[in-house]
């Protein structure tokens, strides 16, 4: 069934409803949410009691909104954080990782690199307390050899952002991975023949070339490590990221604040999205 | 090798090393250790298969176990389907802006957060949501009617977090089969039918291997959609491992349970490339 191929008009109708009815499924989940962040109620469901932008800008109870909202705030700061520690952290490795596995044949390589893609098998959930309880392991082993107490192993931050590095490198590795696959070496060698030292030539020739394939790991390891659940859920301290401090808030029943903050997330992430498409596309 | 490219290499592997043995390798060897050891006094331990004994012999732990697996099967097979005619039309059908627009289309939900997506559902199915508010409406409802809390919805929410994952490969490997294949088959007397199941399919095998692998993993180990959308009866298997890590602190039967849902994911893993004659260097790589 290709248009070449004459099909009957009932056929082609019905499937050009299915194909509508199936970006009808995808949207309306989203737009409901967007939506009822503007629904002038106490709750994010019909009637509908009127527009207002209280539940973005309100500063008196009952409707706060998300910019006075001091916690959600906090917590949208604590993400952004975790999502650039991880982002730089993951597109660092996934460089060395890239030129690793392009430039070097070693023995060992294949089973490193079926290792490296393991983390992407793991369920999430097991990827977070293998690392919590090894973490514990080791600063339990520091304890009673040393009386020293390292917070940074306990759950927290520096869990969490590990805990997230752990699976989201082997994607940035394999995006920049991809890119590095299709250089051509030739142009390195055409640098290094006008007089340039090797690693000036991977600097001025290589890293250009692979800029946009840099660019995109790190917006797709920030996205990813924004709106990481699993994970984080498992090795969170005291400061919950976004998705933690919502999810417990959303347990207790929810308001159209959460839709307000769905609202910048979806806004967000679309922005971040647009950008490396328009970023790609010039280079 | 030259010494300074020895230097190199070492100076890349270093980072490898480093990241696979203490994040990855590591803590699942400790997490075995930790789940075959039972504690019998304050601080004392001793090797033995006790939390796995638990497992087997206390019928819940088993039973939502199975029922994580069948469902998250289920929810596999669900997305193929959907997925499958939809990635068809925009890998074939579909042309130029078209489908470049369908396709961003797809993947724009999956940039938003999962806590997000499952959210709009739970506005849409619960008593108080749009869909029982539109069967009161339509007159086909007298009261609010609860669609939360039930296996089906969690099969909607799985099934819609999941697309992109199916959608993304499925239309990238049909994508390269020429058009002119599909014309030879009808040239060759096939019908619509039997071009998808002699050409069309096996071609896009990849592609349904490495969506399935996928999705599948995703529904093992969600943890959100399940208890959002399930309620307090849903019994999936993360929520146990959860509940006894974070609110029983019996990380022992914890850490067994983690163990057996990766040894259950490795299995399911495994025996799909192996069926297809896959291996995971070409599936996921």
């Amino acid at each position: 069934m290709i248009p070449t191929i004459p099909q009957s008009r009932a056929i082609r109708l019905a499937y050009g409803a299915y194909v509508g009815l199936f970006f009808l499924y995808l949207a309306l989940p989203l737009s409901i949410v967007a939506v009822f962040a503007f629904n002038d109620s106490q709750f994010p469901s019909l009637p509908w009691e009127g527009f207002t932008l209280d539940w973005f800008f309100g500063d008196a109870r009952p409707m706060i909104g998300v910019f006075h909202e001091r916690p959600i705030l906090r917590a949208i700061g604590t993400s952004a954080f975790v999502a650039l520690c991880v982002s730089v952290l993951s597109v660092a490795v996934g460089l060395s990782n890239a030129f690793l596995f392009n430039r070097y044949d070693f023995r060992g390589k294949g089973l490193l690199y079926i290792l490296m893609l393991l983390p992407l098998v793991i369920p999430g959930i097991v990827l977070g307390i293998s690392i919590l309880v090894f973490s514990s392991t080791v600063a339990n082993g520091l304890w009673e050899v040393a009386e020293y107490d390292v917070q940074a192993l306990r759950p927290g931050l520096t869990l969490v952002i590990l805990g997230q590095f752990s699976f989201i490198a082997t994607i940035a590795t394999l995006v920049i991975s991809a890119r590095l696959q299709k250089f051509d070496r030739s142009l390195e060698e055409a640098a290094m023949n006008l007089g340039a030292g090797r690693l000036t030539a991977v600097r001025t020739v290589t890293l250009p070339f692979l800029m946009p394939a840099m660019v995109g790991a790190l917006v797709v390891a920030f996205l990813m490590s924004f709106e990481n659940f699993n994970t984080t859920l498992m090795l969170v301290g005291s400061d919950a990221p976004l998705t933690i401090a919502m999810f417990d808030r959303l347990k207790e029943g929810s308001t159209p604040l959460l839709n307000a903050v769905s609202l910048l997330l979806m806004l967000g992430s679309s922005l971040l999205a647009l950008m490396v498409i328009l970023f790609q596309r010039r280079s | 090798m030259r010494a300074s490219t020895k230097l190199g290499f070492i100076l890349l592997l270093t980072p490898l090393l480093l990241w696979l043995s203490l994040l990855i390798i590591i803590p699942h060897i400790d997490m075995f250790l930790v789940s075959i050891r039972e504690r019998v006094g304050v601080r004392e331990y001793e090797t033995s298969a006790a939390n796995y004994l638990t497992f087997f012999q206390e019928p819940l732990y088993l039973r939502t176990f199975l029922r994580t697996a069948v469902m998250s099967v289920l929810a596999t097979l669900i997305t193929l389907i959907i997925a499958f005619p939809v990635s068809y039309y925009i890998a074939k059908i579909a042309k130029g802006r078209l489908q470049a627009v369908l396709f961003v289309l797809c993947l724009i939900p999956f940039y938003v957060s999962e806590l997000v997506r499952t959210f709009g559902w739970m506005i849409l199915l619960r008593e108080t949501g749009l869909f029982s508010n539109l069967l009161q409406w339509a007159g086909l409802a007298d009261r609010p009617v609860e669609m939360l809390y039930n296996d089906a919805a969690i099969m909607i929410g799985l099934v819609y977090t999941s697309m992109l994952f199916m959608v993304v490969p499925l239309v990238t490997t049909m994508e390269s089969l020429d058009d002119a294949v599909i014309e030879a088959g009808y040239d060759l007397g096939g019908n619509g039918l039997s071009v998808m199941r002699e050409i069309v399919i096996p071609h896009a095998t990849p592609g349904i291997v490495s969506g399935s692998i996928v999705v599948f993993m995703l529904s093992l180990g969600n943890y959100l959609t399940p208890t959002m959308l399930g309620g307090k009866d849903s019994l999936w298997f993360t929520e146990l491992i959860y509940s006894q890590f974070i609110v029983r602190f019996n990380w022992e039967l914890g850490a067994a349970f983690g163990f057996l849902l990766l040894l259950l994911s490795s299995l399911i893993v495994w025996g799909m490339l192996r069926l297809t004659g896959q291996t995971l260097k070409e599936t996921m790589g």
